[in-house]
């Protein structure tokens, strides 16, 4: 078992970033035009990083798979970004972000990389604002927040439901400013297959070009991935339809730890699930429970008869209406951390009070807030929300409730890295959802937008430096170095080897099967047997797939089946591994429910003595169990205390 | 219900393309118009033949990759849309549906429903920013903006990116999404400051990428799923003549806008 550095800066916590920052390893001008790193993604961990370190002088090579940067999905993020500024006067504060952030994700996270986080957080916003990002402003012409889950204070800026857009175009203006400069050079519509490492330390990736189907070698000092998270494991999610696990996961089998995989958001609010051709969940944002209210019917037969069609959610009175969360949470109401939501709407469903065709859904009612606010607040609040719901379930949420459940959303776990954002492989960077991150066991509302936008603007571009400051005498690098054709040659074998299957089963067919064994045994309730189940059917699956799945076309061209293969094949094999390193954390911690360890009423049970851990997962080989690594999480400055939104 | 597709299929860049026939059964009304294109692929997988391609990655109306010209209109017959939006119940059992690709010089054909939008990225790479680096900068409240002019921002910085606006114009132009783009800097104190150069680089731009004129037909505006009014043109007509009229350095630096 190897030993992990998270290279914690020494000092008191307001203090480390501070130091770090004033003591860190540079690079001066002359080198840094010297010295190329890659990109993967740009999304707003990506595009910020990308911009950022090309104003600062390094040659940058930006990739996405789709046709534009502007397209990742951090574009479709809704309801807003955290920031401690205080401008409400409402008592928020650095310290107060750090601790209910560190709270929010149940004390799994670093300390020292949340507090830099909340640190960050205000430097974000002027950013964006200069950029020309236009955040929603009250009458005097300053900027308006709104509140988020898991806090008491109304943190969260936001650009109607439209804010991860326009803080991606706002990261993408900046981007493309640095295109025209000459220090970035774009590829679009290019799919990471693999990382080059050289004498161990990354020096460069395999790229697919999905226009032409040339493999690429592509080389460089440094690599970053910041390519998203992989909900899409599961299937179904909010996740774009390419969000895929290919980079981080051929990284892991390269050698970079994978941290806490198990760790997955379950949104409360999504668009229930409605017929069996449905290819992906569509996120109704969580601001919505500032003004919108949760509730099933308090009596099952009303439940019943509102599933069959005989009655209408309108017609319950008041008083037979069970608002659950208002009724158990009544310190945080409907606006208790997402997990805590989850649950307890599927609680209320598997109960049998559950509401919609399928019994799996429950209702968030905005007539309270329309009858006090009206209807032309609300519409200017979550106007296109409610016009998207509209779109998707034909009905209208301003006279009718909306429908909602959980969904998977979004992916704590991630690669692991280090205080400077590296993973185990020197000269390997994960930063935004793809590594492991500040969010512990949950992340809390508007935090990822954060997240991502701390590590590419503020964090990376720092922390980067101290690695590339003793490359500046190493030349730059050949894409011909035998490492990079054996990669290569890898790479191509890999894709040939799905187009010679030629079975008889289709790319989703597969996909949509490993997504229920993730659901089922792998959700939002998890419990020893259904693991040890889902890891055996997982692997026959994985068997199945790689004797029968059907591909058409070659490789030479624009072949998207065999593009749903690749990232299918990785997700087949990630999918084991989050269900091991859930079997292996015997406890309950944030979105990480397992069913054995809960209190009496219900909530998660942690197991501090034996899990206040990261872990990080090491590939031992094809045929070899991982194994498991654990950064000890020390609390110097936090109490940890059991999670309390009553 | 049941339906007759007519999807253009073309191989690549260089082929000649042709429109060719399918049939899709038991369609679901509550399915979405990409749902039934999945249908339909993995019918034609199963019977080994290639798949339509099209673009698509969000489905949920946001990231502008859709892009099917479905029965003579860009994203369909409904209104303020996206592809990936429009739902089956839009459609009756046994129509017949003509799926197109975008049709614009600037963009061309890479396969069967696939374009090239890069123009769009090289029309903001010319302008589409305002010209700050990372990091010391003034407090994000330091400038006050009138709501109204932040709203008519967010309005115009709405735009997707989708090119609907220029596969409807006859003139394939590229004004609409240009327009957004300068109005919504344009808007803003922030903004003023480069309004001059940044209107002059991006219209120059769309002339580079081969982007026609603006005839004021307005299709842009109707066919636009985002609803980007064609205001923004006129607001952007107005950038060009004063920065021509005007020396490159703008002097104007309200928070006002025009
Ligand atoms: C519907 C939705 C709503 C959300 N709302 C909020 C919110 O309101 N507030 C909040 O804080 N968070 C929100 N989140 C979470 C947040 O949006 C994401 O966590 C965050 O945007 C991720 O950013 P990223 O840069 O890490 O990755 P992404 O934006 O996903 O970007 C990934 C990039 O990597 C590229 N890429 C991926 N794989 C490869 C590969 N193999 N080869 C090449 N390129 C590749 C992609 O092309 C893309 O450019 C939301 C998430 C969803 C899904
Ligand atoms: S202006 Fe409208 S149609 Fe044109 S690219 Fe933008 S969103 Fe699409
Ligand atoms: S797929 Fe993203 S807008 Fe349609």
């Amino acid at each position: 078992m190897a030993e992990l550095n998270s290279k914690i800066p020494k000092g008191p916590l307001p203090q480390k970033w501070t130091d770090y920052k004033a003591h860190t390893n540079l690079v001066n001008p002359a080198n840094k035009r010297r010295l190329e790193i890659i990109v993967v993604g740009t999304g707003l961990a990506g595009a910020s990083a990308a911009a950022s370190l090309a104003e600062l002088g390094f040659k940058v090579k930006n990739y996405c798979y789709q046709d534009s940067p502007r397209r990742a999905h951090s574009i479709a993020a809704q309801g807003g970004i955290n920031a401690a500024k205080n401008y409400q006067n409402d008592g928020d504060s650095v310290y107060r972000l750090f601790y209910d952030t560190i709270k929010g994700g149940d004390y799994r996270a670093r300390e020292a990389n949340v507090h830099r986080l909340a640190e960050v957080s205000n430097s974000i916003i002027d950013q964006c604002v200069a950029q020309g990002v236009p955040f929603a402003r009250e009458y005097g012409g300053l900027l308006d927040n709104r509140s988020f889950g898991g806090a008491q204070v109304s943190r969260t800026f936001y650009a109607r439901g439209q804010t991860g857009q326009q803080l991606l175009l706002g990261a993408y203006s900046a981007l493309s400013r640095q295109v025209k400069k000459g220090n970035v050079e774009l590829f679009a519509r290019h799919e990471m297959l693999d990382v080059v490492v050289v004498e161990g330390r990354a020096r460069g990736i395999i790229v697919r070009n999905l226009v032409t189907g040339a493999i690429e070698r592509h080389a460089a000092h440094a690599v970053v991935l910041a390519t998203g998270g992989y909900g899409n494991v599961f299937f179904l999610s909010t996740n774009a339809m390419g969000s895929n696990a290919t980079a981080i996961w051929k990284a892991h089998k390269r050698g970079a730890y994978f941290g806490n995989p198990c760790f997955t958001q379950i949104h409360p609010t999504c668009i229930p699930v409605h017929g069996d051709f449905q290819s992906k969940l569509t996120l109704m944002s969580e601001s919505l429970r500032n003004d919108g209210r949760i509730w099933v019917p308090k009596k099952k037969e009303d439940a019943e008869n509102i599933r069959h069609g005989k009655l209408l959610p309108t017609q319950i009175a008041e008083e037979d209406r069970d608002y659950y969360l208002e009724r158990r949470y009544p310190a945080f109401g409907n606006l208790v951390p997402r997990d805590v939501a989850s649950r307890a709407a599927k609680e209320r469903c598997d109960a049998g009070f559950g509401v919609g065709e399928t019994g799996l859904a429950v209702y968030l009612d905005f007539s309270d807030s329309i009858n006090r606010l009206g209807k032309g607040v609300i519409e200017s609040r979550y106007g296109n929300l409610f016009q998207m719901y509209e779109k998707i379930v034909d009905e209208n949420p301003y006279k009718t409730p909306m429908m909602i459940y959980p969904a998977v959303h979004y992916t704590m776990g991630g690669l692991w890295v280090d205080y400077e954002l590296m993973t185990t492989v020197p000269g390997l960077f994960a930063i935004g959802e793809a590594n492991f991150s500040d969010h512990g066991a949950n992340r809390l509302g508007a935090s990822a937008l954060m997240q991502g936008l701390a590590d590419g603007y503020f964090v990376l571009p720092y922390t980067i430096q101290n690695y590339l400051s003793d490359q500046i005498r190493v030349p730059k690098f050949s894409p011909d170095l035998p490492e990079f054709i054996q990669t290569e040659k890898e790479a191509t074998g890999r894709l040939q080897r799905l187009l010679n299957i030629k079975g008889n089963q289709t790319v989703d067919s597969f996909h949509k099967r490993l997504g229920l064994i993730m659901w089922d045994n792998v959700g939002m309730g998890r419990n020893e047997a259904g693991l040890k189940k889902a890891i055996v059917e997982i692997a026959k699956l994985r068997e199945e797939f790689w004797k029968d799945v059907k591909i058409p076309g070659t490789n030479n061209e624009i072949n998207p089946e065999l593009e749903k293969a690749g990232r299918v094949a990785d997700f087949l094999e990630l999918g084991e591994l989050m269900a091991r390193d859930a079997l292996n954390r015997n406890e309950s911690c944030g979105g990480h429910f397992r069913e054995e360890y809960q209190t009496p009423e219900g909530e998660a049970l942690r197991n501090d003595e034996e899990f206040k851990y990261a872990a990080a997962w090491e590939y031992t080989g094809e045929n070899s169990e991982p194994e498991l690594n654990r950064e000890a999480l020390d609390y110097e400055f936090v109490e940890v205390k059991q999670r309390n939104y009553k | 219900m049941n339906l007759t597709l007519k999807i253009w299929r073309q191989k690549n860049a260089t082929s000649k393309g042709r429109f060719v026939t399918y049939q899709v059964n038991d369609i679901s009304t509550s399915s979405s118009f990409l749902e039934m294109m999945d249908v339909l692929n993995e019918s034609l997988v199963i019977k080994g033949e290639d798949p339509v391609a099209f673009d698509h990655d969000c489905r949920e109306g946001i990231c502008g990759a859709c892009s099917m010209y479905i029965n003579g209109h860009p994203h369909g017959p409904d209104k303020a849309v996206t592809t990936c939006q429009l739902h089956m119940r839009k459609f009756k059992d046994g129509d017949t549906i003509v799926i197109e690709p975008w049709r614009a010089r600037p963009f061309p054909v890479l396969k069967d429903l696939i374009v090239d939008r890069t123009a769009f990225d090289k029309i903001i790479q010319a302008g589409g920013y305002i010209s700050v680096n990372t990091g010391g900068i003034p407090d994000a409240n330091a400038i006050p903006i009138p709501k109204v002019n932040a709203d008519l921002s967010m309005d115009a910085a709405a735009c997707i990116g989708c090119g609907a606006c220029v596969a409807a114009c006859k003139n394939a132009s590229a004004m609409l999404f240009a327009s957004a783009k300068v109005s919504q800097f344009a808007l803003l104190p922030q903004g003023r400051i480069e309004a001059s150069e940044r209107v002059q680089a991006m219209v120059a731009e769309m002339d580079k990428q081969g982007f026609g004129n603006c005839t004021n037909t307005g299709a842009c505006e109707a066919e636009c799923p985002k609803e980007i009014s064609i205001s923004n043109i006129a607001r952007m007509n107005r950038e060009f003549l004063s920065a021509k009229v005007c020396a490159p350095k703008v002097k104007e630096q309200s928070g006002g806008g025009i």
